[in-house]
């Protein structure tokens, strides 16, 4: 457990310095993701193992436990609503009409391309 | 120690406020099973709820709530990074993909940033108001950050991120039924993009492969909204 979770941490460290040192667009953690994938392909080359292995080990341990109670970790950020009732109740309207318009045609057309996008390219759903 | 004074003490120190959102969010997610986890009954909107509550109840301020909370929120990092490991379980299946997720990366994140402005600026939106919304499809982090660069306000934005992310996780399963939509990579693509991490969350806990995806789609929309919004700003906010 502990192996799993000094690897994430070390893996978001190593994408915090990479991020900010090179001035790269995107946030460490992502940055962080992006070099993980890139070394669990080394490992295996070095070392091969397989799936269930992964799953087992400290790490996908670790990850599956985290990725779990995602949920859970946008909570304390969430509550930051409380500071904002007044501002939310003057532009209120404006603000949620905005939201729940803009979720609903981004989710919309986001599916739409992709799947129009895969059907010209002859792919198969994966169901 | 009289109860007042012990009241005093506990409200005050990390370990009251760490319990109480694991304790909120317990039950948030036992109503949210008890609901067989219907897509309206989002445990990251009761657990809110149940908190601000606890917060206005007791008279007690966010920064003493954030003292404790903390320490949860810091794990949204690592979550992230762990995302790699079912993205390198699925790395197969992300590579054919490829073609249609860049497409519906770009479409799907300009259709983000100009249907909220032209919305919000329809209903007179101011414009510190316009740029705090602007980046809200984007990770928490990323979005805050755009919105100090451009004249937003940070905090207001973070809000209105969390509050994205509630409603695509609501959205997305009636809305990709209805339409008749089996393709997990694509629903969890969509959702991911639409509502980074809280849809994440929503498309892991339906279908593995939907989270793959939309944790893919999470962290290539923290890449390119902050890249197209400075083009965009001048023509929708004014």
């Amino acid at each position: 457990m502990i192996r799993g979770f000094f690897l994430l941490l070390f893996f978001q460290l190593a994408g915090e310095v990479l991020a900010r040192g090179v001035s790269l667009p995107a946030p460490g953690p992502v940055v962080g993701l992006a070099l993980l994938v890139v070394a669990m392909a080394l490992w295996r080359a070095w070392r091969p193992y397989d799936d269930e292995a992964l799953a087992a080990s400290e790490l996908g341990r670790a990850a599956d436990g985290l990725l779990r109670s995602l949920s859970l970790f946008f909570v304390p950020a969430g509550v930051g609503v409380v500071q904002y009732l007044g501002l939310l109740q003057a532009q209120g309207a404006a603000l949620a009409a905005a939201l729940i318009v803009s979720t609903f045609v981004t989710l919309l057309a986001t599916v739409g391309v992709f799947l129009l996008v895969k059907r010209l390219i002859g792919l198969r759903s994966e169901v | 120690m009289t109860p007042f004074r012990l009241w005093v003490y506990l409200q005050a120190t990390p370990l009251f406020w760490l319990t109480a959102t694991l304790g909120a969010y317990l039950i948030a997610d036992r109503i949210a099973l008890a609901a067989r986890r219907h897509p309206v009954v989002n445990p990251v909107a009761i657990a809110i709820a149940l908190v601000g509550t606890l917060l206005a109840l007791t008279g007690t301020g966010y920064q003493t709530y954030f003292n404790g909370a903390q320490f949860v929120h810091f794990l949204l990092g690592p979550a992230t990074v762990a995302l790699a490991v079912p993205l390198y379980r699925n790395l197969e299946l992300v590579k054919r993909n490829l073609l249609p997720m860049a497409a519906a990366l770009i479409v799907g994140a300009l259709v983000a940033i100009v249907s909220a402005l032209i919305v919000a600026r329809a209903l007179g939106a101011p414009r510190a108001v316009l740029v705090s919304l602007a980046p809200t499809a984007g990770t928490a982090g990323v979005a805050m950050a755009v919105s100090e660069t451009l004249g937003g306000a940070p905090p207001l934005t973070a809000v209105l991120v969390i509050a994205t992310g509630i409603l695509g996780a609501i959205m997305v399963t009636p809305l990709m039924n209805a339409l008749g939509i089996r393709d997990y990579a694509a629903r969890g693509f969509a959702v991911g993009l639409a509502s980074h991490g809280i849809g994440t969350a929503r498309a892991f806990a339906v279908d593995p492969i939907a989270g793959v995806f939309a944790g893919i789609a999470m962290g290539l929309n923290a890449v390119v909204t902050p890249a197209i919004i400075p083009a965009l700003l001048p023509w929708l906010a004014g």
